[in-house]
């Protein structure tokens, strides 16, 4: 039996010393009822059989050709050394680092992935991760519940309908109200006051691609005694005023962009970066610096106060994993970019994306807003977003992240660039989506 | 932060120096970003991220890999995590997926849909549940998910502001409580008895109209089975509760029994324990949870449905509880999870199992005869709880098996038994291995007997020896001290 190293010598050698006659007899206080159910699963596969299937599934897929797929995920540059270092088996194959003396590698790198966000978002402390973007958000409001004693949280309709999605999950069953704060024109309007709110959550930037006023809400939301969570793209933090420059008390976001594939969605990481003051109220791991006996440098989990291993039905969350090897590969991915390296990704990004818009508007299309935005824009089209998303696939072109009803624009897609985007890219989908009748300026359908 | 000494092993950014660097993304023409987004957008300096050539990158972190522990270094028997060899096969399984967009049109991600629907259907087969969300990103994030959907269900019954209470035991692991708050419960300890299990008296007495759920892990955190479950599962019911299982454990039983028989209502599987998805150092972990048909309407958004043929993503869910996550999973560790599912089928499964619960209670003998002790005299499940001698603190045979190149068992844990050491070795571990273990321990016990101070300065051969975990605490640096910074 694969990976089972246990010869049927060893099985009874096993057997004698426990003093039992069978591996069965080990079950013996097991309700016999319960028994050995019938269970039905396919048969087992050799490894090359396996393969075979997998490889037979993946064929049934299709990841290459042009992409211009947004949303919270994106395909970025991901140099060979990256995963190559990250996912050294060392790294891969060990468990969360509670015997420091045999997990500095671990415990070190997380030290390195805390500065490293810290510096991207200009705050104070950065925890060791958490499971996505989304959750994040949601670990944030409740932080910010927590801080001021508010049961009232903001979040602007700017933040992607996911990780509101997630939000309203996690606060409902606490009883925390969620208030959604329109957009105007593209952009979430700065509130003349906020009395009573924990939190003010927006996304920089949103999930419509444009720059939002984050000084002007960090200002209200102090104003009122809430606290201001960004929720940022840390690819665009190289070149985007970070949020402690504007006066965010609290940092989150996905970490996918910063050097893991896109993997259908998962994994990828969250990341939360906070004021000092907010410390202690910080969910998850954290990794501080001391010294052993001998005086050397060494890293340790700590602060563990706060967790609910510790703490129980106390603890400032329940997570206990992380995405500790995501973030991982976060942290090999920056230092192998360097400051310069990230800003050329984001650059990169940032003009491919305004390449695409300049081309599409001469080509007659019609944007939905008329705002500064970064890498990602909303493009009004004839048919529904999910007709255009499948008519460009059916032309090679993975592009068209369906924007929904809520925000008012009828018919219409996101489309983001990346620095993968060749200029040949952008002809391919100009051309698709002219083929497919969606740049025609006479004519557009709402609904 | 001081100057670092010679024997301190170098930061990535004391490697650093202006000007290096290692990877280059493509160029684009540069562009005059002010114009396009606004003089106010723009940051004033750059991040300070490491600048470093390509060796030194490699070199920081081969070395730094090289101060780390793994399984596949040796082995790692710490309880409740399921500590096995990851196959190889799944890390080039994951490979052949992990290039997909969620947001492509699903007609172009059929291989991966049709993969998550059969895994949704082996899961719901392996845990007798009806209905599976492959969502959660963790063991506590699917235990979250599962109480929610208790709170939703009982709401919909119009119990939902009656029923406040979860009864976890007190050997529960730490994430139940946790969860429980999470989810606006309010948490009630059961006591264990003396063979390790519920106290069947005491819980019959916490039951009632105000209980919404019980969590239970089974076999438990002392690692042995909860003969009585049918009887929990009967009381539970009948006193409207729902019934949760911790999957943390499911080594122990997977393709044996099944929580479903139990009585169970809701499941969590951690995919990173029974089904080798790897530990990753901390994570990412999976956590599908598997439920009873009863709760399938509220499960969270999206599932993956199968229409003639057609795979798809379905928000289309009743009752749904809403969303847990973006997206649909962790989807590298789902193909991983389904690699291994594949590979053993039924059979291999039961033997994982089997062997998983035959090293464990060989260890069990091995350990007793070095000299510990087992506070519950019985045969064990997939782990065991094992005492050092009076007089000797398990922390300190912990740090002592460092110097043997060897990982401890969990410690401290569970907290209802006292110097607790928490063992599972898994099914994966030889018996040279488990002898050399057991030999190990007993060595650090003889040494300790003849060697005043041995112990409690151990390790001595480790990378860093014992930390100073108060000052850590106390006076937290938890970032790179720049120049002219204060640490």
């Amino acid at each position: 039996m694969p990976y089972l190293p246990h010869s049927p010598d060893d099985v009874r050698r096993a057997l004698e010393t426990i003093g039992v006659d069978s591996i069965d007899a080990l079950f013996d206080e097991l309700p016999s009822e319960l028994r050995d159910p019938a269970i039905a699963l396919p048969p087992a596969l050799d490894e090359t059989a396996l393969m075979a299937h997998l490889r037979a599934l993946a064929a049934r897929d299709t990841a290459t050709g042009p992409n211009f797929l947004g949303g919270g995920m994106r395909r970025h540059f991901i140099p060979a050394v990256t995963p190559h270092l990250a996912l050294q088996s060392e790294f891969v194959t060990a468990y969360t680092p509670y015997q420091p003396e045999v997990a500095q590698g671990v415990l070190q790198a997380t030290f390195e992935f805390q500065t490293m966000m810290a510096e991207l978002t200009g705050l104070d402390v950065a925890n060791a991760s958490l499971y996505d973007g989304a959750t994040a958000v949601a670990e944030a409001a409740l932080l910010s519940v927590r801080h001021t004693g508010h049961e009232r949280v903001l979040v602007s309709r700017g933040v992607h309908p996911e990780t509101r999605a997630v939000l309203a999950t996690y606060l409902h069953a606490l009883g925390i109200v969620i208030e959604v704060m329109d957009l105007d024109g593209g952009r979430t309007p700065v509130p003349a006051s906020l009395p009573g709110a924990a939190c003010v959550i927006a996304q920089q930037p949103n999930h419509l691609g444009a720059l939002e006023d984050m000084s002007g809400l960090a200002q209200a939301a102090h104003a009122g005694g809430a606290l201001l969570v960004a929720a940022v793209d840390p690819v665009s933090l190289a070149v985007l005023k970070p949020p402690g420059a504007y006066g965010a008390d609290v940092a989150v976001g996905d970490g996918q962009t910063l050097g893991n594939p896109p993997a259908f969605g998962g994994p990828s990481f969250g990341f939360m970066v906070v004021r000092q003051e907010l410390l202690r109220q910080l969910p998850g791991r954290l990794v501080g610096a001391t010294t052993d006996v001998e005086g050397r440098r060494a890293y340790v989990l700590t602060l563990q106060a706060r967790e609910q291993h510790i703490r129980r039905s106390k603890a400032k969350s329940n997570i206990c994993s992380n995405h500790q090897l995501t973030a991982l590969m976060a942290t090999v991915n920056m230092a192998a970019l360097g400051p310069q390296g990230l800003r050329e990704v984001a650059v990169g990004s940032v003009v491919q994306a305004h390449r695409l818009a300049d081309r599409l508007r001469s080509e007659g299309a019609r944007l939905a807003l008329e705002v500064p935005f970064f890498n990602e824009f909303v493009l009004l089209t004839r048919h529904s977003a999910l007709r255009v998303r499948s008519a460009l696939a059916a032309r090679g072109v993975h592009a068209g992240v369906p924007i929904g009803a809520e925000y008012g624009l009828g018919n219409a897609v996101s489309l983001a660039a990346t620095e993968l985007v060749s200029d040949e890219d952008i002809e391919a989908l100009v051309s698709a989506l002219r083929a497919g009748g969606e740049l025609e300026r006479s004519e557009v359908h709402h609904g | 932060m001081a100057e670092p000494r010679h024997a301190d092993f170098p930061g990535i950014y004391e490697r650093s120096r202006p000007k290096r660097r290692a990877a280059r993304p493509p160029r684009h023409e540069p562009s005059d970003l002010a114009a396009l987004l606004g003089e106010e957008q723009l940051r004033d300096a750059p991040p300070r991220l490491p600048e470093v050539s390509e060796l030194d990158l490699v070199r920081h972190f081969t070395q730094l890999a090289h101060r780390q522990f793994s399984i596949d270094g040796n082995v790692y028997p710490l309880g409740s995590c399921t500590m096995k060899y990851n196959p190889k096969v799944h890390e080039e399984a994951a490979k052949l997926f992990q290039d997909l967009h969620p947001y492509q049109a699903p007609e172009t991600a059929q291989g991966t849909l049709q993969l998550l629907f059969e895994l949704q259907r082996d899961l719901g087969a392996l845990t007798g549940m009806d209905a599976v969300s492959l969502q959660p990103a963790a063991g506590a994030h699917g235990e979250l998910t599962g109480i929610l959907m208790i709170r939703a269900y009982h709401e919909a019954r119009g119990e939902g502001d009656q029923r406040r209470l979860v009864i976890v035991p007190d050997g529960a692991h730490g994430t139940n409580p946790a969860t429980a708050s999470m989810a606006g419960y309010s948490v009630v300890e059961v006591k264990s008895d003396a063979r390790g299990e519920v106290d069947l008296d005491a819980f019959k007495q916490m039951l009632g109209q105000q209980v919404a759920a019980v969590m239970l892990t089974n076999p438990n955190t002392v690692g042995v089975f909860e003969t009585h479950i049918l009887d929990i599962a009967r009381l539970a019911h009948e006193a409207g509760a729902q019934l949760y299982y911790d999957g943390a454990n499911l080594n122990a039983i997977v393709g044996r029994v099944r929580p479903g028989d139990m009585g169970f209502d809701v499941v969590h599987l951690n995919l990173h324990k029974t089904f080798t998805t790897p530990h990753g150092g901390g994570g990412p972990g999976t956590g599908p949870i598997g439920v009873k048909a009863h709760l399938a309407d509220f499960l969270p958004v999206p599932v993956v449905i199968e229409e003639d043929g057609a795979y798809a993503l379905s928000e289309d869910v009743r009752h749904s509880i809403g969303r847990m996550r973006s997206f649909y999973g962790n989807v590298g560790n789902l193909v991983r999870a389904y690699a291994y599912i594949r590979r053993l089928g039924l059979e291999g499964l039961r033997r994982v199992s089997g062997h998983a619960v035959l090293n464990a209670n060989y260890l069990r003998v091995k350990m007793e005869q070095a000299g510990f002790t087992v506070p519950f005299e019985r045969l064990n499940m997939h782990e065991f709880v094992a005492q050092p001698p009076e007089g000797i603190r398990t922390l300190d045979v912990a740090k002592a098996l460092l110097d043997y190149g060897m990982h401890p068992m969990t410690v401290y844990f569970p907290l209802i038994v006292k110097e607790a050491m928490m063992v599972e070795p898994t099914e994966t571990e030889s018996l040279e291995t488990l002898d050399a273990y057991a030999d190990a321990l007993g060595d650090i016990l003889g040494r300790a007997a003849k060697e005043p101070g041995y112990l409690e300065g151990a390790p001595y051969a480790t990378p860093v020896r014992r930390l100073d975990e108060v000052t850590a605490a106390r006076k937290p640096v938890l970032r790179y001290a720049f120049d002219g910074e204060r640490g």
